[in-house]
């Protein structure tokens, strides 16, 4: 145990180091371009660290957190233009709403296994995608302009500068890592690891399966819908196809995989080295319209998810190296 | 429509049921058979009719390759061997994505004639387009002789063999991989069935795949994974339903009354209606 606990504090200095550094970097980066990109990491760090929770250590695979950060994203958008709701708020009632949401379709989904619980995930994404895309009143498939009213912190709204977003960004992604770092020695996070590797015998030594399973979705969703309240007000205009489609999902669950599921540092290594890389493709070769940067992109991801099937985090791993037999 | 879902969830079931892989580039597979059955039509002016056997062949091979070079890969894996079957293939699909942005560029072409495109007949007075017909014609003779294959020959007992316990079917001698490998192939012929019937009524265009592997995928599960007769049965199912929620719904809803119903089945029966795993 005497390791395991060395090994957590070496993690959270490492963590507030790492932190630090990031909080320096824009005194050095004035490139809006390369702040954005910085902002999109980060916040799809938290997302996949988010992800994780309920994929990587609970192992139920969820190809469906669209629907919970779209969900964050419309109760803060809709909130904010129609009520004058302070998105502070309506961030923070996105998450408790989508938290309740999690655990109402946790109730029948949990039930599921393997295939049948991925494509269930999917499947209510989807359905909410189509709801989302068909109610008029959230501005159906046109989606929801989000109108400047100042440049505050209050409102969260900042027209001059991304630096505040990119604070933001860091602070969520912090949180995110901490709240991993915090439950991973809780009983919860042995309960999960528990239900992952076995479920059965999880049950049998008094593991109650389906509450923790129905824990790691409400604090997943939760995370996840804060990340999409944070969105809506950072790109300012949102509508179904930018937050709620199946891509998203995708793109939420691929750092932590590329990364390492269930590890507390992997969906941060993939979220650094994926969401620069996607950016970068697009914009500088993806402009052609002719699909270079997904051929890239996808070449990318089918060689690192067969290379390194335990993630690129296990490069860095601790053990020794003859154990890893090179496949 | 539903025996269309039907042959288009047959294959993904061979491939599923076959080894519990996920195939996310189901649709992309059929976005290519659409695609050689479009090129084969401008080229070499072959009716998609007749196209229908080249392109299954082709889409054999390309299958088959596809195991051999991508998903033999993904199944050694040791660790997280869902995630990367799911990540491996969801790879694929993007990069067959972007090589059909590259090649036929993203416009929407359409196959302007053939022997089938835009007739009808009359059955008793209700009026039937010529080229769904077909399609569902091909659709059951496919899944007859698929049926036919699994239970009579050589091959069909491997395969299933081989789904039951890979690793006692090594011990009497039989290639896993190439039993795989075929199976794989076979898959993808249907898919390539499937594709070639769809090339004369549907746009073809690089993303035309994402909108019908939801449903593949719903249609697979919903008749239970491993079962062949499940799939197609489910297919039926799917096309049905889809049918009357357009009725009900307004049209860009029709999707959600599949999706419901494949909710609440799996609700009340975990296991797909016809599911044995």
């Amino acid at each position: 145990m005497d390791s395991f606990t060395q090994r957590r504090r070496r993690d959270l200095i490492l963590a507030a180091v790492l932190a630090a550094i990031a909080a320096c970097v824009p005194f050095f980066v004035k490139d809006v371009y390369v702040q954005n990109i910085m902002v999109l990491t980060l916040m799809y760090a938290a997302l996949s660290q988010a992800w994780n929770i309920l994929g990587g250590y609970c192992g139920q695979i969820s190809l469906g957190h669209a629907l919970y950060f779209g969900l964050g994203a419309y109760t803060t958008a809709l909130l904010f233009t129609k009520f004058g709701v302070l998105p502070w708020f309506g961030m923070l009632g996105g998450g408790i709403i989508s938290a309740l949401i999690a655990l109402a379709l946790g109730y029948p989904t949990f039930r599921l296994r393997g295939h049948y619980f991925v494509i269930a995930t999917i499947v209510i994404a989807e359905i909410g995608f189509l709801l989302f895309h068909n109610w008029d009143y959230a501005g159906a498939a046109l989606g929801i302009d989000i109108p400047v009213r100042g440049d505050s912190w209050a409102k969260f709204q900042f027209t001059r500068s991304k630096l505040p977003f990119y604070y933001f960004a860091l602070v969520f992604c912090c949180v995110a890592w901490f709240i991993t770092w915090w439950l991973e020695d809780s009983k919860w996070g042995f309960w999960w690891r528990a239900v992952k590797d076995n479920p059965d015998a999880a049950e049998s030594l008094g593991v109650v399966v389906f509450n923790s399973k129905m824990g790691a979705a409400a604090v997943s969703a939760f995370l996840t819908a804060i990340g999409g309240a944070f969105y809506a007000q950072f790109v300012s205009y949102i509508d179904p196809e930018s937050v709620m489609t199946f891509q998203f999902s995708l793109l939420m669950a691929l750092p932590a995989v590329l990364g390492g599921i269930g590890t507390l540092w992997g969906p941060v290594l993939g979220a650094v080295i994926l969401i620069p890389m996607t950016e970068l493709t697009r914009s500088f070769i993806g402009g052609s319209g002719r699909g270079v940067d997904l051929i890239l992109y996808g070449t990318v991801i089918v060689v690192i998810s067969l290379a390194r099937p335990d993630g690129l985090l296990g490069l860095f791993s601790r053990r020794p190296a003859s154990k890893g037999v090179p496949q | 429509m539903g025996l269309l879902y039907g042959l288009l969830a047959v294959g993904l079931a061979l491939i599923f049921g076959l080894m519990d892989v996920t195939n996310f580039a189901h649709g992309e597979f059929l976005m290519l058979a659409m695609y050689l059955t479009f090129f084969l039509f401008m080229f070499w002016a072959v009716d998609p009719l007749l196209s229908i056997p080249l392109v299954a062949a082709g889409m054999f091979v390309f299958g088959a390759v596809i195991y051999l070079v991508i998903i033999r890969f993904a199944m050694r894996a040791k660790a997280n061997i869902g995630m990367v079957q799911i990540f491996a293939t969801f790879g694929l699909a993007i990069l067959m994505r972007g090589l059909a942005q590259f090649f036929f560029t993203p416009d929407y072409r359409s196959i302007p004639a053939s022997l089938l495109g835009g007739k009808t007949i009359s059955i008793f007075g209700v009026f039937l387009p010529v080229p769904q017909l077909v399609g569902a014609l091909i659709s059951i003779a496919a899944f007859g002789a698929l049926y036919f294959f699994m239970k009579k020959t050589d091959f069909g007992r491997a395969l299933e063999a081989t789904r039951e316990d890979a690793g006692a079917v090594a011990l009497v001698g039989i290639d896993k991989n190439k039993v795989f490998a075929l199976g794989w192939g076979l898959g993808s012929a249907l898919i390539g069935l499937a594709g070639g019937v769809m090339a004369i009524f549907f746009y073809i265009y690089p993303d035309v795949g994402a909108s019908f592997a939801l449903i593949a995928y719903v249609t697979v599960a919903l008749g239970g994974f491993g079962s062949v007769f499940g799939a197609f049965a489910g297919g039926i199912i799917v096309g049905l339903v889809e049918a009357t929620t357009a009725m009900i719904l307004p049209p860009s809803l029709k999707s959600v009354g599949i999706y419901a119903v494949y909710l609440l089945v799996v609700f009340v029966r975990p296991r797909g209606l016809f599911g044995s795993i």
